[in-house]
C-alpha cells in the first residue's frame, strides 16, 4: 500500500517539491524587494537590505537567474499536473462561487484547480519574460543596441508587476485555504482538506493506493 | 552642499533651490562652421579633468578616439560630406553630453541624488552616488554617458561645472584656438548664434541655423549648423531629440500606477478575508473522506 494516504494524513508534497518552492519563494522576495528599490524612489531605501545601491545593482540579475533556475526544477515537476483540461474552464467560468468559498458547486478539481494552473503558466511566461528582458538590461555583461534596452527595460516592469502581484494573490490564497501553507511546510494535508479541495486528486490517489479496487 | 539644484535624480520633493540663475541660464555654444579639429578642446578636457584614455588604434579617420569612453568626455566626430555640387565638405562636430533642459538620464535614473541639474542648466553626475544600472544610458536620448570597466559609474562632461560655478569658462572653451567655442549665458549664447547665422547665409549656407532642439527642452549645449536642415550629417546628430517614450512610460507613469496597482492587490486580498473568510474545511469533510477511503479499502480485507 501506499504510505502517501493514511487515514489521518495524506502526502501532497514531497520533501523535494518543498524545497524547491521554498527556494523559488525566497529569491523572489529577494528578488522583488531589490528590483523594486531600483524601480520607485520611494523604495530606493530597500537597497539597505542588500548592503546599497552598487550592492543591489550587483546582486539583483544574479538573484534572478538563481529564481529561474529553480523555478525550472520546480516547473519541470508539476508541469503535467497543470495542464489546463476541460472542466477547468467550466471551474474558471464558475469563478463566483470559487471567491465565495461555495466549493460544493464547483467540478472536481484534480491535483491543481484552474486558478492554480493559470497562476502557474502566468509565472512561467513572466520568468520568461523577465529572464530575457533582464539579460539586455545587465550592462556589466551585454551592451545592446539602446532601442532594445528601452523596450526590455519597459517589459522588464510589466512582467515583474504581473509577477509580483499574481504572488500576492497567490500568498493570500495560500491562507485563504486554510492547511495549504502547512501543506507546502511539512508537506500533507488531512483526508477531509483532500476530499475538499482536490477530490478528483483524493479519488486518484487513493484508488492508486489500492490498485486492487475496482473503481466504479 | 549646493542649494542651486533644480533637479535630482530619483527625488520626489523639492531639491535645495533657493539660489536661482537670475542672471540667465549657461550655454556652451559650438559652432561647427569655425571648427578645425585640432582637438585642442579634446586635450583642455583631459588636462583639467586629469583623464587619461586608453591609446586606440587608428580606424582610418583623423577622430581620436574613435567614442566617446568613461574617460574621453569629449570628442571631435569627422563626417566627410559630398553636397549636392560634388564637392567635399568636411563636417566636424564636438561630440558630449548636450546638458538637455529636460534630461532623459535623469529621469531615468533610481538613485537619489547620481544626477542633478543645476539652476544654471547644467546637467552633472554625482559618482559618489551612482549605483552603476546604466539607466542613464537608456535614457539620455544623444548616446553620452558611458559606464567605466574600472569603477562601474556613469561619467560624461560636466561642462566644467567646478570652473562655473567659480566664474570660469569650461576647459574646453578656453582651448580654442579659432572661437569655434564659446560660452556665456544661453540668451547670449542665441544672440551670438543669430549672428553667426546671418554671416553664413550671406556666404551660401542657406539652411545654416542653430541646434537647440526643442524635444528635450532645448540644450545648454548648442551647435551653429551650415546644414541646420540635416543635423544627421554631423555623424548622425539626432533630427529630433527626445527622451523616448518607452523611457517615459517605465520611469514615469508605470511607477506610480505599478505601486497602486501591487497595494491594491494586497488590500483586494484583505477585505476578500473581511467579507468573505477563510474556506476550511469541517468535520463533515473528514467523515466523507474516511468513509470514502474506507470504501476503497474494502476489496482488500476480501480473502
Amino acid at each position: 500500500m501506499n504510505s502517501s494516504v493514511r487515514r489521518d494524513s495524506v502526502l501532497r508534497y514531497s520533501p523535494g517539491v518543498r524545497t524547491n518552492h521554498w527556494l523559488v519563494a525566497i529569491t523572489f522576495v529577494l528578488a522583488a524587494l531589490s528590483g523594486l528599490s531600483l524601480f520607485h524612489p520611494a523604495l530606493f531605501w530597500l537597497s539597505n537590505l542588500f548592503g546599497g545601491g552598487p550592492w543591489t545593482r550587483i546582486l539583483h540579475p544574479f538573484i534572478g537567474l538563481f529564481m529561474v533556475l529553480v523555478f525550472l526544477g520546480l516547473a519541470a515537476t508539476v508541469w503535467d499536473d497543470n495542464l489546463l483540461r476541460p472542466a477547468d474552464w467550466q471551474w474558471l467560468r464558475q469563478w463566483r462561487d470559487v471567491v465565495s468559498n461555495r466549493e460544493d458547486r464547483l467540478p472536481e478539481v484534480g491535483r491543481y484547480n484552474a486558478g492554480q494552473k493559470l497562476l502557474f503558466f502566468v509565472l512561467v511566461l513572466c520568468l520568461i519574460g523577465l529572464l530575457l528582458t533582464g539579460l539586455a538590461m545587465w550592462r556589466a555583461y551585454f551592451t545592446l543596441p539602446v532601442d532594445l534596452v528601452r523596450v526590455a527595460s519597459v517589459l522588464h516592469a510589466i512582467c515583474a508587476l504581473v509577477l509580483i502581484c499574481s504572488i500576492l494573490v497567490h500568498i493570500y490564497a495560500g491562507f485563504w485555504v486554510k492547511g495549504s501553507v502547512h501543506a507546502m511546510l511539512h508537506g500533507t494535508v488531512t483526508p477531509g482538506w483532500a476530499w475538499k479541495h482536490h477530490r478528483a486528486w483524493f479519488r486518484q490517489i487513493t484508488h492508486d493506493a489500492n490498485p486492487r479496487t475496482r473503481s466504479d | 552642499m549646493q542649494s542651486d539644484i533644480i533637479r535630482r535624480s530619483a527625488t520626489t520633493t523639492p531639491s535645495p533651490e533657493v539660489r536661482g540663475a537670475y542672471t540667465g541660464t549657461v550655454a556652451k555654444l559650438i559652432d561647427t562652421t569655425k571648427c578645425i579639429g585640432c582637438k585642442a578642446c579634446q586635450v583642455a578636457c583631459m588636462e583639467w579633468n586629469d583623464l587619461r584614455d586608453d591609446v586606440g588604434t587608428n580606424f582610418g579617420s583623423y577622430q581620436n578616439p574613435a567614442d566617446l569612453s568613461d574617460r574621453s568626455w569629449t570628442l571631435m566626430r569627422f563626417t566627410e560630406y559630398e553636397n549636392p555640387k560634388g564637392d567635399l565638405e568636411w563636417l566636424i562636430r564636438k561630440d558630449g553630453c548636450m546638458h538637455c533642459a529636460d534630461p532623459g538620464c535623469l529621469k531615468a535614473c533610481p538613485s537619489p541624488g547620481a544626477i542633478v541639474q543645476y539652476a544654471n542648466g547644467i546637467v552633472d553626475f554625482q559618482e559618489e552616488n551612482c549605483i552603476g544600472c546604466g539607466y542613464c544610458v537608456t535614457g539620455c536620448p544623444f548616446n553620452i554617458p558611458r559606464i567605466s570597466k574600472r569603477d562601474h559609474k556613469a561619467y560624461k562632461c560636466t561642462l566644467c561645472s567646478d570652473r562655473v560655478a567659480v566664474g570660469l569658462e569650461p576647459a574646453c572653451i578656453k582651448a580654442c584656438p579659432t572661437g569655434a567655442l564659446v560660452f556665456g549665458t544661453k540668451e547670449e549664447m542665441k544672440e551670438h548664434a543669430a549672428e553667426r547665422i546671418e554671416d553664413l547665409k550671406s556666404r551660401g549656407f542657406d539652411q545654416a541655423g542653430l541646434y537647440d532642439p526643442p524635444g528635450v527642452g532645448g540644450t545648454h549645449v548648442m551647435y551653429v549648423l551650415h546644414h541646420a536642415d540635416q543635423p544627421a550629417l554631423y555623424a548622425g546628430l539626432a533630427p529630433d531629440p527626445r527622451i523616448s517614450p518607452l523611457v517615459r512610460l517605465w520611469k514615469g507613469t508605470a511607477k506610480p500606477l505599478s505601486l497602486a496597482l501591487m497595494g491594491l492587490t494586497a488590500l483586494a486580498g484583505f477585505f476578500h478575508l473581511v467579507r468573505v473568510g477563510r474556506n476550511e474545511v469541517d468535520e463533515s469533510d473528514e467523515a466523507a473522506a474516511r468513509a470514502s477511503l474506507d470504501a476503497s479499502r474494502k476489496p482488500e480485507i476480501r480473502p
